[in-house]
């Protein structure tokens, strides 16, 4: 934990003859959340290569549904065992840092990807396809829509069972990508969990031209945004001469003044921190989807396979949030009086910008898509509030929220007409009095993203609000309680649509789902009304991980 | 430690579950299940009345648990004895409002066995009933705030999902006006309530902490001036906005119109009466001095409510429409009362609060009576009523009465109170404020003149008298009018106390009068 502790894997290659190093020194109990994950998606790879197809999908379900649950029985195995509080430390030495907001968000993201799992293995809601059960994916992703190889593919029964093993590479990338403790483990941990998430928006069965589109999409601006993190993780590391946070750090403090001789010329050089931390940030903003970088969420979260919508949309911000908070507050604290101005107009137009645009939507799809965007500006109300109850309420926030989104999606995946997911709102018109049950689940979940009290989303809206007002962001609260306020509107008018609109005659039914997408549903409401009536248990364990190791 | 104040509240809610999980068949079971559930929650508040000291503590039958530790949220229940007056009130009122609303909720439809709206309209009213009872008891502002605000979830879908029956332009439109009102109720509302939000974070973070029984030991947390000022502001206009108070009324009329007439008694006769009660509790005792300092504009708005919303029922075509300008006046006269801060004007105003209560009760539903006979809200379509249903007419003309503040009858006590309250301090607003009785005189007596009396219309021609359930429903009502407009001293016995209290925490005696007492 101390300074003198953390290495350089990187710095001391440079310095060292090539001779003495070494093998690496691996904490493999430390990491084995990410490994075990990591290892599952390669025996889905080796499933798909060898284990007959009809068996296939049961095994990757296995496979992924039990490496999840054994990763978080990993995490919580750790945080039992201390290494979320007093042995929290750094690991890999020095890439990795397990502590306190890396476990409870390596969790998160692990029951969010169990749940993401249940979603993708739901067969029951598409109507059979020549006699097979078929999921929300394509049956041959690689054959053009509407030729006849696709036809073949879809009469011969194949399933895209490869999304399995891309959603546990997706969610290794994840877990690393929040304790990533310096500047390359971070980039390759973005790579790692984006290029699954790219392939799998591209794979919806039903609409295939749009989901491609949105892949590409994604891909393209996700492409670009990586490049402007690379570009700023290399400035980085010449303004510092290592990729290493804790160096960064000391050289932004000023405690650490040796000069590598070889960026003599760069070293210290403030303009190459302000541009690099910018343009390393802004890659993160992109992928939690603040505004200004927001554009490719609605079309990314309309077009991709709503399974991989709602689990993108709540695990990628998990995953993202991490990685910024661990930057902004282990990396550069000492420079917070530059970052937080431009982090509150950020967060101001990230707020208002998702929650006015919202109101104008018709796609339920699009509507939760700049909700999402609104919410990420709530939880930049805290990221700014820069103390540990920061933290820990946007800990709250992520977990709270991640329940709500794939709860919420998981329900849109059952509003079915005869062209597949009926998502256009008008379609929605009178869903309360045909199934009231599920209109009541969605309406809860709206409520929780409208943050009325009672609801996980209002002990979370709290939780930042407070946090950000007692750092001294008050105008930040104020903004924030109007946009809720505006953003309550386009809630409150699904429910309307739900509940006092005449039901369409050609309107959409509700299928009845298997027990998988019940189970997630199910665990969304419970989640959402527990952790709105007796939030104290989670508030102390996100209390408790709240604070970063060094 | 008791647990009454829980069991009071709690009851309802767990009475809402029940009913609401009542097989679609059984619809009758779910309405007696709700009568007897609010029956019994008017037992209990009896005996909240009963076991309550007006000479003793401040804070009676408390209960304090630890509850959300990280944002200083304790579940801390305890009443004085406006809150008792108000929650005897309110489970005195349920009742009433679920006798009265037996039939509106009966499906049109029978052929969909999911769709239940019986039960769920009952469990809707008991759920509401809760979260209002135990905002009346909560003496931790967060606390407060979490029931202030859920409880408009409940109240939406009463309003937007079980709307009046009589439309004069069909179903479709019906429809429609249903959700605009339940969405601009639950917008303004929300708004108001986010507002609050801000200030009770600001609040938290000046105070540390959320209990109002820890401040009446300690005192009130030292803020700077300017901040106490924003986090009044930011209570107040929540409240303000759930009162009514012009120009933030304007949710309550398309409410009140396109509600069911119990519906419509709900918002007005207890819901809103969580924001006049809010106002002597949270604004009045956290921010004393801001509250003098806001004391005059705040005066102006609520004489503006009461001649304006006195001068818009007079013109109203609509009988539910013009109860709802009605009231908008009456919370005018509430609230002056309130920031008189005299001890005639707040006792005046708690009054009013119960009175207004049971004389809107009484207007409303017999109004709904008529409606229902009639299909149409509009003044126009009757005349002669008395002659025809002549119990009908004698309620309403009572309930018509009271509302008018004919003295004899229970809200005549109160608004005296209110204006000479008002006038020992501020006597140019308590003069303009007679005006409005006048008003209220015009409105009343126009409405009735032209409903119940003159030349039978063909339409009105035999229309049936009260029913026993109805009579059921009214006639308490109109006992409890004339005792109390006769003895209102159980009440006021029971207030004094607290506002006593309430007008020390802002540190106000009442004003000497200018001429010395007779030796």
């Amino acid at each position: 934990m101390s300074a003198s502790a953390v290495h350089s894997l990187w710095t001391t290659a440079a310095t060292d003859p090539i001779d003495k190093i070494g093998a690496p020194d691996i904490e493999y109990g430390q990491l084995s959340p990410t490994l075990i994950v990591i290892g599952a998606a390669i025996i889905g790879i080796l499933i798909e290569a060898f284990v007959p197809r009809k068996i296939r999908y049961y095994a990757q379900v296995f496979v992924s549904v039990v490496a999840l649950a054994a990763a978080f029985a990993a995490v919580v195995a750790l945080a039992a065992g201390g290494y979320g509080t007093t042995k929290a430390g750094i690991a890999a030495m020095g890439a990795i840092a397990v502590d306190g907001p890396a476990l409870f968000l390596q969790g998160t993201i692990l029951l969010a990807g169990i749940l993401g799992v249940f979603t993708f293995a739901e067969r029951r809601l598409d109507p059979a396809a020549h006699g097979n059960k078929v999921d929300s994916f394509a049956a041959q992703a690689a054959s053009v829509p509407g030729s006849d190889s696709e036809k073949a593919a879809v009469k011969a029964g194949f399933a895209t069972t490869e999304v399995f093993p891309l959603l546990l590479f997706a969610i290794g990338g994840m877990l690393i990508f929040p304790a990533a403790n310096d500047l390359l483990t971070l980039f390759i941990a973005l790579e790692v969990f984006s290029l699954p998430l790219y392939l799998l928006c591209a794979v919806a069965r039903r609409k295939r031209l749009m989901s491609q589109e949105a892949a590409v999409k994604y891909f393209l601006l996700g492409a670009f945004a990586s490049a402007f993190t690379l570009f700023g993780i290399a400035l980085l590391y010449g303004y510092a001469g290592s990729v290493s946070y804790a160096t960064i750090a000391q050289v932004v403090d000023g405690t650490v003044a040796e000069i590598t001789p070889a960026l003599a010329g760069t070293m210290g050089n403030d303009a190459l921190l302000l541009i690099g931390t910018a343009m390393v940030v802004m890659g993160l903003l992109f992928k939690v989807g603040a505004v200004p970088f927001h554009m490719w969420t609605p079309d990314v979260y309309q077009g991709a396979p709503t399974p991989v919508t709602g689990f993108m949309a709540a695990a990628t911000k998990v995953a993202a949030f991490g990685a910024l908070l661990r930057l902004l507050y282990v990396v550069l604290p000492g420079l917070r009086w530059d970052w937080r101005p431009v982090m509150w107009a950020v967060a101001i137009v990230t707020m208002l910008g998702g929650a006015i645009v919202a109101i104008t939507q018709t796609d339920i799809k699009r509507l939760l898509a700049y909700s999402s965007i609104a919410h990420a500006g709530f939880i930049l109300a805290g990221v700014i509030a820069t103390s540990p109850d920061g933290v820990s309420s946007v800990l709250f926030y992520l977990g709270a929220y991640s329940f709500v989104t794939i709860g919420a999606f998981a329900v849109v995946t059952l509003v079915r007409d005869a062209g597949g997911e009926a998502t256009h709102l008008s379609k929605w018109a009178g869903l309360g009095r045909r199934s009231p049950l599920v209109a009541a689940v969605f309406a809860v979940f709206l409520l929780a993203f409208a943050g009325i009290p009672l609801t996980s989303g209002f002990a979370g809206k709290f939780a930042v609000f407070k946090a950000a007002a007692e750092g001294g962001a008050g105008a930040i609260v104020v903004v924030g309680v109007i946009s809720s306020a505006i953003a309550a509107f386009f809630y409150i008018r699904v429910i309307v649509l739900m509940f006092f609109s005449e039901p369409r005659p050609e309107g959409p039914t509700v299928a009845v789902p298997s027990p998988l997408t019940m189970t997630a549903i199910g665990v969304g409401v419970v989640v959402t009304l527990v952790l709105g009536v007796a939030p104290q248990y989670f508030l102390d364990l996100a209390g408790q991980a709240g604070t970063f190791v060094r | 430690m008791s647990f009454l104040l829980t069991a009071t509240a709690a009851l309802p809610a767990l009475g809402a579950i029940a009913t609401a999980a009542v097989p679609a068949a059984k619809r009758n079971a779910a309405k007696w299940l709700a009568l007897i559930v609010s029956l019994a929650t008017l037992v209990l508040a009896a005996i909240v009345l009963v076991r309550f000291d007006p000479g003793g503590d401040r804070y009676q039958l408390t209960e304090s648990h630890a509850w959300i530790k990280d944002f200083g949220v304790r579940y801390e229940l305890g009443v004085d004895g406006i809150a008792v007056a108000l929650i005897a009130l309110t489970a005195l009122l349920i009742p009433f409002i679920i006798l009265a609303g037996w039939h509106d909720a009966d499906p049109l439809e029978t052929g969909n066995k999911r769709w239940r709206p019986t039960q769920g309209f009952f469990a809707l009213i008991l759920a509401v009933e809760a979260m209002v009872i135990i905002s009346f008891e909560a003496t931790d502002v967060f606390l407060f705030y979490i029931f202030f605000e859920a409880m408009l979830i409940p109240m939406y879908f009463l309003i937007g999902g079980f709307g009046d029956r009589a439309h004069e332009h069909g179903e479709e439109a019906a429809s429609t006006q249903r959700s605009y009102a339940a969405v601009k109720f639950l917008l303004y509302n929300l708004a108001g309530g986010l507002i609050m939000l801000a200030a009770v974070i600001g609040f938290y973070v000046v105070a540390g902490h959320f209990s109002l029984q820890t401040i009446a030991e300690n005192g009130v947390p030292e803020m700077a001036t300017s901040t106490e000022r924003w986090l009044f502001l930011g209570f107040f206009f929540a409240f303000a906005v759930k009162a009514p108070l012009w120009p933030l009324h304007t949710w309550l009329p398309n409410a009140m119109q396109e509600s069911t007439a119990p519906v419509a008694v709900l918002i007005t006769a207890v819901v809103d009466k969580v924001g006049t009660f809010a106002m002597l509790r949270f604004c009045l005792q956290l921010f004393p001095e801001a509250s003098k300092w806001a004391t005059p504009a705040i005066l102006v708005l609520a004489l503006i409510s009461i001649i304006y919303g006195a001068l818009l029922a007079v013109g109203q075509r609509d009988m539910k429409r013009l109860v709802a300008y009605a009231s908008i006046s009456h919370f005018g006269f509430i609230i002056m009362g309130i920031f008189a801060m005299t001890s005639q004007g707040q006792s005046g105003a708690t009054l009013y609060m119960v009175n207004h209560g049971i004389s809107t009760a009484a207007l409303m539903l017999v109004a709904g009576f008529l409606i229902s006979r009639r299909g149409s809200r509009l003044i126009a379509d009757y005349g002669g009523v008395q002659k025809v249903a002549p119990v009908l007419a004698g309620t309403f003309l009572i309930g018509g009465l009271a509302t008018l503040s004919l003295p004899g009858l229970a809200p005549f006590v109160s608004e005296f109170l209110v204006l000479v309250g008002t006038f020992a301090r501020y006597p140019v607003i308590g003069i303009i404020a007679t005006l409005g009785i006048v008003l209220a005189a015009l409105y009343t007596l126009v409405l009735y003149q032209r409903t119940m009396t003159g030349p039978v219309k063909a339409e009105v021609e035999g229309m049936p008298d009260l029913r026993v359930r109805e009579l059921v429903v009214v006639a308490p009502l109109v006992v409890l009018l004339i005792f109390l407009g006769v003895y209102p001293k159980p009440v006021t016995d029971i207030v004094n106390p607290a506002v006593k209290q309430t007008l020390s925490d802002v540190q106000k005696q009442d004003p000497k009068p200018e001429v010395e007492a007779a030796k």
